[in-house]
């Protein structure tokens, strides 16, 4: 370890761009230009050093039990409490690293054209580079403690960034409702790494991890995992809490690119990998967790297939990808998990920024008023169909790959259930992508809008995404020699055998649902619209996402309203009047005894010497000491 | 054989205020201003001094030990009376005579508390806190054209001696019962002898006396007259070093001799703490005048720096020697903010504090953070102090529960009243005829330092931390 370079220089990768932030908010913020290029060089930086630590982890043999970590003591109260904070650098961090800090870095670039005509463009790359540090602080965090910190910053710049047009109503209730429902989820999480401390008097997740296993009060630890667990349902929109997801395409489109990639519900997942050996010692919690994310894939992928906002139907994929990764993680492979979360991020960057390059040139997200796109936007097209099929799973894209290890997983360790789940959700996809594609990109212009191809800044960030999407599944193929598998993994490394079968399935009834997606809506027809007046109680459940929004508010409205209303009185009535008694009584009181002070010297002196006496009497009387 | 060259601390101080004293009669009169800018950069050198033999340690008298739980108060008193200092300098030139005379006194007290807070014997404990006391009563009064500060220094000359006396009978009594006055020994002896009725009454009067210095209920009478009458440097500097030194040495005398009759101080000390903390934040309530409120605030803040004696551990001291040091730039920061404002209206009536956030912002901003962390607003300085503190109470046994929860809720109710000089100077308005405030560029820099020292311990207390906690083990090792 001696001559290590970039790697004791990664508290620089949060530090530059939480840097940035107060510089463009402070001095910068006037001129526009110079804002984007602080914002970009912090990132760009960070992204060097993080290629600079990746390049060493491999280079220098740290694996996922053999990591580098440093640290310092934050607070401390001895033999009480300990919070530190550090830095845990090992194959996962290292890989998050590089996925954040590019993914970060695209997007910026790609933000100069897409927020060219804002007047709040300042404050959106100052937002943008708080974003990315408290991300990139979180995946460097040593201990619960200070993820959680950094893990709170990161639902507050979602909340800044969904809202960022506040003045647009839906907006600023999206940014509400996201922060609301992640606080909601994050008191679980606190709840739970505090029930850890309790037990094990630690925050460190190494502590932690050569703890756990020797523990014995499951009861205990289930709930403490549980509770833990709610974090990443909130943060990475599992059911029953991904409400929030959906709308916090309010943001701008970066801002989604950026969320659903990399910095915001890739949390959830990265949580789950940094705690693994938590869940992976309490079977049971395992199961939950499997079946929350295989639950949670199918029910987004069959929302998607009805939806006609562009950002939503993506929305929705994201949802169910992040379902794919929790199930991975639920089946037992967090290897599988964490590969798909790095391809999930290139390809659905690519997707949100070319659908974002789409609403830029025509300011419509509606897909039925798009059509016959590819003519005006060449780039676009050609890149939004390299993330579709990554997406989708066709192979050799990097999705494919990612995907196929978690089938792979589900259907080995036992789960066919999941496994199968797993497939059909596989074709759901393809179907719902494709989908968008026909009507968006091909076809007649619907209502008439003619389209732009957007510039090079933004156009080359796109590109770049599009190789990625195409080739970043290659670390991890079953034919790789010492692939993705053996470097980020829990326990031991392993190699992936290929299984024909469920590379083979997955893959057809992907192009199945492709060719699905090609019958109803590749071609004049008007089948889609006669299934739709045919089943139309199917259609309506779908459209408005299982009426779990209404379902939320309707608890909201009737059984917390009333409570609240209930609380109220109390609060006005019972707590109120106490308190305002209590206030009183001591003002009242401090009043009285004012007048103790006199303000005359022998007074004074004979309230001391009665002290001393009086003081001198009741100890003696204590002591029993008077003979 | 005395090993001399172990009190380079003491004689550097003693060798600045005689330097002082001197330069202020030789020097014609109408260039004296640089006496304070001297005064200021010697305390510097001495408290760089104090930082770079920190690993001093040996015993020059018996009982007269340098070591680091001793020299963390000699830099806990130069910090004082540094920005004490520079709070005078626009202060004491206002007053026009005098000015070596002042500082040299003040160097003087600052050698006061380092003898007491070094000192494990009772003769030389006895000669430091003199020496504080007595260039006190003159720095008290030092406003001869203002009755209430002679009103001021007499009251406090008067009930001081009062005290002194109560502690030397206190002081002879325990020898008479132990036959010696190093405090070591005086722990040895009654541990093996029996404690007798006219122990007893020596520790209480030692622990009454000492209470006068930390304005513990009910032997707080003084404080607000006095802190209301001295020049506003004089007190502040009084209610953080005096406060401090006497901890120093009770918490010495307490623990080094009388570790073993704990039973019987404890119940007291608790008592002391409860008073001083229930009665000093109710009555700073009603207060209008800013320095009596800090009066009373220093009663309650006292009350709380007494649970760390309750504790009777190691967490305990330590939170002790934290929340002192804190204690001197959070309450130094109240009371530089009420000086550069006398220095402008000759008021200290919260009144008039109306609208300084729009005249000062600075100075607003400094007594906003200062009273913040005085209540214990996280991420202010105050927050960890209180934390520690309250936290020692909870380790040493849950029985002792309910204390904490008073000094918490005890901290809610000082919100209150700090917050009184908050409103007044951010929702008031200002007098018309009022412009903005005068201040002097050594007191903005101090200000800015206090902020600047209040929010880094806040956000990072550790290095304090570690430091105060290690100069408190150095207490306990033989």
């Amino acid at each position: 370890m001696a001559n290590l370079y970039w790697i004791p220089k990664a508290w620089l990768i949060p530090l530059l761009p939480a840097l940035a932030f107060p510089f463009i908010a402070f001095i910068t913020r006037k001129a526009r230009g110079l804002s984007a290029l602080t914002a970009i060089l912090a990132i760009g930086v960070s992204l060097v050093i993080s290629l600079g630590v990746l390049w060493e982890v491999i280079a220098h043999g740290i694996t996922m039990d053999n990591p580098v970590e440093y640290s310092t003591v934050w607070l401390q109260i001895p033999q009480l409490l300990k919070i530190e904070a550090g830095l845990l650098i090992d194959p996962l961090s290292a890989v998050m690293l590089l996925v954040v800090t590019l993914v970060a870095f695209l997007v910026e670039i790609y933000s100069i054209g897409y927020m060219e005509d804002d007047p709040g463009f300042s404050v959106f790359f100052a937002y943008l580079s708080l974003f990315g540090a408290s991300m990139l602080g979180l995946v460097l965090a040593n201990n619960y403690f200070m993820i959680y910190f950094f893990w709170e910053l990161v639902g507050l710049c979602s909340y800044l960034l969904i809202g960022f047009w506040y003045h647009r109503a839906e907006a600023a209730r999206a940014g509400f409702k996201a922060f609301v429902v992640n606080r909601l989820a994050d008191f679980g999480f606190l709840l739970g790494f505090f029930f850890l401390f309790i037990i094990f008097h630690t925050f460190n997740f190494r502590e932690l991890a050569a703890a756990i296993p020797a523990y014995h009060n499951v009861g205990l630890l289930t709930v403490a995992a549980l509770l833990v667990f709610t974090g990443p349902i909130g943060k990475s929109a599992q059911f029953p809490l991904h409400v929030w997801l959906p709308d916090a395409m309010e943001g701008p489109t970066p801002v989604s690119a950026l969320i659903h990639a990399a910095t915001m519900v890739a949390a959830g997942v990265y949580l789950l990998a940094r705690a693994y050996v938590l869940f992976a010692s309490l079977p049971n919690v395992m199961l939950v967790v499997a079946y929350v994310g295989g639950f949670t894939a199918i029910f987004a992928a069959t929302i998607a297939i009805a939806q006609r906002d562009i950002k939503r139907i993506l929305a929705y994929s994201t949802i169910s990808q992040l379902g794919y990764m929790v199930m991975a993680m639920g089946v037992g492979s967090m290897t599988a998990g964490i590969f798909h979360l790095t391809t999930h991020a290139f390809f659905k960057a690519l997707l949100f920024l070319a659908a974002g390059s789409v609403i830029h040139a025509l300011h419509e997200q509606d897909i039925f008023r798009m059509g016959g796109l590819y003519k005006d936007m060449k780039v676009t097209t050609v890149t939004f169909i390299i993330g579709a099929l990554a997406l989708a799973g066709i192979p050799p894209f990097a999705g494919f790959w990612s995907k196929d290890e978690i089938l792979a997983a589900a259907y080995h360790n036992g789960f066919l259930g999941l496994y199968i789940l797993g497939t059909l959700v596989a074709f759901l996809t393809a179907f719902y992508m494709f989908r968008l594609i026909f009507i968006t990109f091909f076809g007649e212009r619907r209502a008439g809008l003619h389209g732009h191809e957007s510039p090079p800044v933004m156009t080359i960030p796109l590109g770049i995404l599009a190789l990625l999407s195409i080739f970043a599944g290659f670390v991890g193929t079953p034919f790789t020699a010492r692939g993705f598998s053996t470097f980020v993994y829990y326990a031991a490394p392993h190699e992936v055998e290929p299984d024909y079968m469920v590379m083979a399935l997955s893959t057809l009834v992907a192009l199945a649902g492709i060719a699905l997606a090609w019958w109803l809506y590749g071609r004049p027809s008007d089948l889609p619209e006669r299934l739709k007046e045919s089943y139309r109680w199917a259609y309506n459940l779908l459209w408005n996402k299982f009426y779990i929004d209404e379902f939320y508010l309707w608890i909201y409205r009737r059984i917390f309203w009333g409570l609240a209303e209930a609380f109220h009185w109390h609060d006005r009535h019972v707590v109120d009047g106490l308190w305002d008694g209590v206030g009183d009584v001591t003002r009242a009181s401090g009043q009285k005894l004012r007048y103790l002070q006199t303000g005359n010297l022998q007074t004074y002196a004979l309230v001391f010497f009665t002290a001393v006496v009086v003081i001198a009497l009741w100890m003696a009387g204590m002591g029993g000491m008077i003979r | 054989m005395v090993n001399f060259g172990l009190l380079y601390m003491e004689i550097a101080t003693a060798a600045l205020g005689l330097m002082l004293l001197a330069w202020g009669l030789l020097v014609p009169k109408r260039e004296r201003q640089g006496i304070a800018y001297l005064t200021a950069a010697g305390l510097l050198a001495l408290l760089a001094l104090a930082w770079c033999t920190r690993g001093a340690a040996g015993t020059v008298l018996p009982g007269y030990t340098i070591d680091l739980y001793s020299i963390y108060f000699k830099s806990l008193f130069l910090t004082a009376a540094f920005l004490a200092t520079i709070c005078s300098f626009d202060y004491v030139a206002k007053m026009g005579f005098n000015q070596g005379e002042y500082y040299a006194l003040l160097v003087f007290a600052t050698l006061g508390m380092m003898v007491l807070a070094t000192s494990g014997e009772l003769i030389t404990l006895y000669l430091g806190l003199e020496l504080m006391a007595i260039t006190f009563y003159i720095l008290v009064a030092y406003r001869l054209d203002d009755p209430k500060s002679a009103e001021a220094g007499i009251k406090y000359l008067l009930l001081g001696a009062l005290s002194s006396a109560i502690l030397l009978y206190g002081f002879s009594l325990i020898y008479g019962t132990c036959g010696s006055t190093v405090l070591r020994e005086i722990g040895k002896r009654i541990s093996s002898g029996q404690a007798d009725f006219a122990l007893l009454l020596g520790l209480i009067f030692v622990i009454a006396g000492f209470s006068f210095k930390v304005t513990a209920v009910p032997f707080h009478m003084w404080a607000p007259d006095v802190y209301e009458g001295a020049p506003t440097p004089i007190t502040a500097f009084l209610s953080v070093g005096s406060k401090a030194a006497a901890f120093a040495a009770l918490i010495r005398i307490l623990f080094l001799g009388f570790d073993n009759q704990a039973f019987l101080w404890l119940p007291l000390v608790t008592v002391l703490s409860v008073l001083s903390m229930v009665l000093g934040n109710l009555v700073a309530i009603p207060q209008k005048n800013v320095k009596r409120l800090l009066a009373y605030s220093s009663v309650a803040q006292g009350g709380y720096l007494l649970l760390g004696i309750v504790s009777a551990s190691l967490l305990g001291i330590g939170a002790i020697l934290y929340y002192a040091m804190i204690y001197v730039f959070a309450n130094m920061g109240a009371f530089m903010a009420a000086t550069a404002f006398y220095n402008n209206d000759r008021s200290d009536e919260i009144k008039d504090y109306a609208g300084l956030a729009r005249r000062a912002p600075l100075v607003a901003a400094v007594m906003l953070f200062s009273v913040a962390s005085l209540a214990g607003i996280p991420p202010l300085a105050g927050f960890p102090g209180k934390l520690y503190l309250f936290s020692s109470v909870v380790a040493r046994d849950y029985s002792y529960l309910w204390l904490a929860l008073l000094g918490l809720l005890m901290s809610a109710v000082s919100v209150y009243y700090y917050l009184q000089i908050v409103k007044a100077m951010y929702t008031g308005n200002p007098a018309p005829q009022k412009g903005a405030l005068q201040v002097s560029r050594g007191m903005e820099v101090a200000m800015l330092l206090v902020l600047g020292i209040l929010f880094f311990l806040g956000i990072y207390p550790t290095p304090l931390t570690n430091y105060a906690f290690k100069a408190g083990e150095t207490l306990f090792m033989p």
